[in-house]
């Protein structure tokens, strides 16, 4: 393979349209044809504009017939710096970009980052907060799966699949648009807590959909598990096995269908997690099959948790009152003259942070979520960076798709669940 | 993550095992335990963490970069190494210059470090030897300078207004 490796071909010349030169009415051989036809292989781009690429991601592919013979992933075409930007905000600004990494599990990079600045910080998270935070992260694992299986599905033909989990995706977004305004990046989690209590009637609403999201699992199981198409295209594909995904440092759902039950909720409990009863589902085979069941069973399990930590809700303060970090309330501006300068300090020049570096890892929906912040003890972040599930995992997609065939690929890469926000950041 | 005791107690196996100057010295902070280490042994630092030592550590969590400026040797190379039956974290980090940043890859131990190893190389300009592809990940290929050490400047283009397209210079090229 390595003489027809596409990424010797230097870049300029890479970037040159194979079909503009044979309209040009050169004679020249196009690369492959000194092979006997039956061994002629074809390198292709997928994408990076293709929805069946889950973004802007672009897959040099070798093909033989419609045989995958080899797949480079090109990625940084929605690089955009947050990484860097965030070195030039102050702390607490920083969640608004750490954030906007992976769109989707918006939660999850806040979550991550939040819990590296309060280790530095040494700060205490409350009670309170740390089950507000459980049960958004929780909201959110769902909704992200719910628009991975949306996507996935789509991919395969079944359109349906893709309103039906819009639409109850779109009942979380009304929870997350309650409790802090915002459907999506809505900056919950602040440093040290949440940034507002959930409103009366949030409760009410949350509990009556946990209590029909259940039996909508059900009906997508109906419409997929013994569909004949949805089988054909999952079963037995893209199988790597789990010693092959823990050498390419691959984790979360990925991980847990090869029959590796490894989750960081159970294995290093963070926040509240052991404070929860739940089950981690694991796969046999570790095919595209075992990633989709896996994926739905995940999802009926954090119900199980979000519905045990609306039952659990400590009373108390939403975040922490140690007032050089988080905001005072706002009433107190009027009457309090150091809420008042407490405020002005934090807006202005934000918390300066010991110097130290820690790296944090959480479970996000995709795996691994590791945020390295370094502190340099000014009130901005000497370097953030996050390990990024989708950058890693992005790695086995070649092992998942070398040998089979183009349209078990693109099952491939939907079962991998790219979010490219995330692998470019 | 090791206490300070277990911290020391691997330190002292890997320099028995590897050589005296591998190790440059250990932290524990914030309940991370982090062996510092001479960048030319980082090879066989790994290669005992992950194969010999009596608590291996078998994953490679992540790999990343980091800029110390001011301080000297600039360059940080942070290896997360990850024991899933212990479930523990070790923190393996190597400094090198910016004159002479050269580390030797570990894509043979970890093959999850080729995208990291790359991504390192892109921001930070640490070129690790005997890597299979070393080449920019997420800037383009014909980028210049490594945008995330800290000297680099936040820059930015001009945001066009029609107000200001005229004045922008060159702005139609």
């Amino acid at each position: 393979m390595t003489e027809h490796d596409p990424r010797t071909v230097p870049y300029r010349e890479r970037e040159e349209s194979i079909t503009v030169d044979t309209l040009g009415g050169t004679d020249e051989p196009l690369s492959g044809t000194e092979l006997a036809p039956e061994t002629e292989l074809l390198t292709i781009n997928l994408g990076p504009h293709h929805p069946a690429t889950h973004g802007v991601l672009r897959l040099l592919c070798t093909l033989e017939g419609e045989v995958v013979r080899d797949i480079h992933p090109i990625i940084g075409y929605v690089h955009t710096g947050i990484e860097k930007s965030c070195e030039d905000q102050e702390y607490w600004k920083a969640i608004t970009f750490v954030e906007r990494m992976d769109y989707l599990a918006y939660y999850f990079n806040a979550m991550a980052y939040c819990m590296s600045v309060e280790r530095l910080l040494g700060e205490d998270v409350p009670p309170r907060a740390q089950y507000l935070r459980v049960i958004h992260l929780e909201l959110n694992r769902i909704a992200s799966h719910l628009f991975w299986l949306g996507t996935a599905a789509l991919d395969i033909g079944a359109v349906t699949m893709l309103w039906w989990s819009l639409r109850e995706r779109d009942l979380i977004l009304d929870l997350f648009e309650m409790s802090s305004g915002q459907r999506l990046h809505p900056r919950f989690f602040q440093v040290g807590g949440v940034f507002e209590d959930i409103p009366p009637g949030w409760e009410a609403k949350c509990r009556s959909f946990l209590a029909q999201m259940p039996s909508r699992i059900d009906q997508y199981e109906a419409l997929l598990d013994r569909n004949e198409i949805w089988l054909q295209r999952m079963k037995g594909t893209g199988i790597v096995s789990r010693e092959r995904m823990l050498e390419l440092g691959v984790t979360g759902p990925l991980l847990r269908a090869t029959g590796e039950p490894w989750d960081l909720r159970k294995a290093t409990p963070y926040s509240s997690y052991d404070h929860f009863d739940f089950k981690v589902p694991v796969g046999t085979v570790g095919d595209n099959y075992d990633r989709y069941r896996v994926r739905l069973a995940e999802m009926r399990e954090s119900l199980k948790i979000v519905e045990q930590a609306l039952d659990g809700l400590p009373e108390g303060p939403y975040i922490t009152t140690n007032r050089k970090v988080a905001l005072p309330p706002r009433h107190e501006l009027a009457t309090s003259m150091e809420a008042l300068i407490h405020h002005f300090k934090l807006v202005t020049e934000g918390f300066r942070v010991p110097p130290g570096e820690v790296y944090t890892p959480i479970e996000s929906p995709r795996g691994e979520l590791g945020c390295f912040v370094m502190a340099d003890g000014s009130s901005k972040p000497a370097r953030v960076h996050m390990r990024d599930p989708s950058f890693t995992n992005l790695q086995s997609l070649a092992d998942m798709g070398r040998g089979s065939l183009l349209a078990d690929f693109i099952a491939c890469i939907a079962m991998l669940d790219p979010i490219l926000g995330g692998i470019d950041r | 993550m090791p206490d300070q005791t277990g911290l020391e107690l691997v330190a002292q196996r890997v320099r028995e095992a590897v050589g005296d100057e591998a190790v440059v010295g250990t932290h524990h902070a914030y309940d991370r335990g982090s062996l510092e280490v001479a960048p030319a042994r980082v090879h066989d630092v790994l290669t005992h963490l992950r194969d010999a030592d009596e608590e291996p550590y078998g994953v490679l969590a992540s790999l990343h970069g980091c800029d110390y400026l001011p301080s000297e040797p600039r360059l940080g190379v942070h290896y997360e190494l990850l024991s899933m039956q212990s479930r523990e974290r070790l923190n393996v980090k190597t400094r090198v210059t910016v004159e002479d940043p050269h580390v030797p890859t570990v894509t043979d131990l970890f093959p999850t470090a080729d995208f990291h190893e790359r991504e390192v190389y892109d921001f930070f300009g640490v070129v690790f030897d005997g890597h299979p592809d070393m080449r920019r990940i997420l800037m383009p290929e014909d980028y210049e300078g490594h945008p995330q050490r800290r000297d680099f400047p936040m820059g930015g283009e001009p945001v066009l207004f029609t107000f200001n397209e005229h004045k922008l210079p060159r702005w139609y090229d």
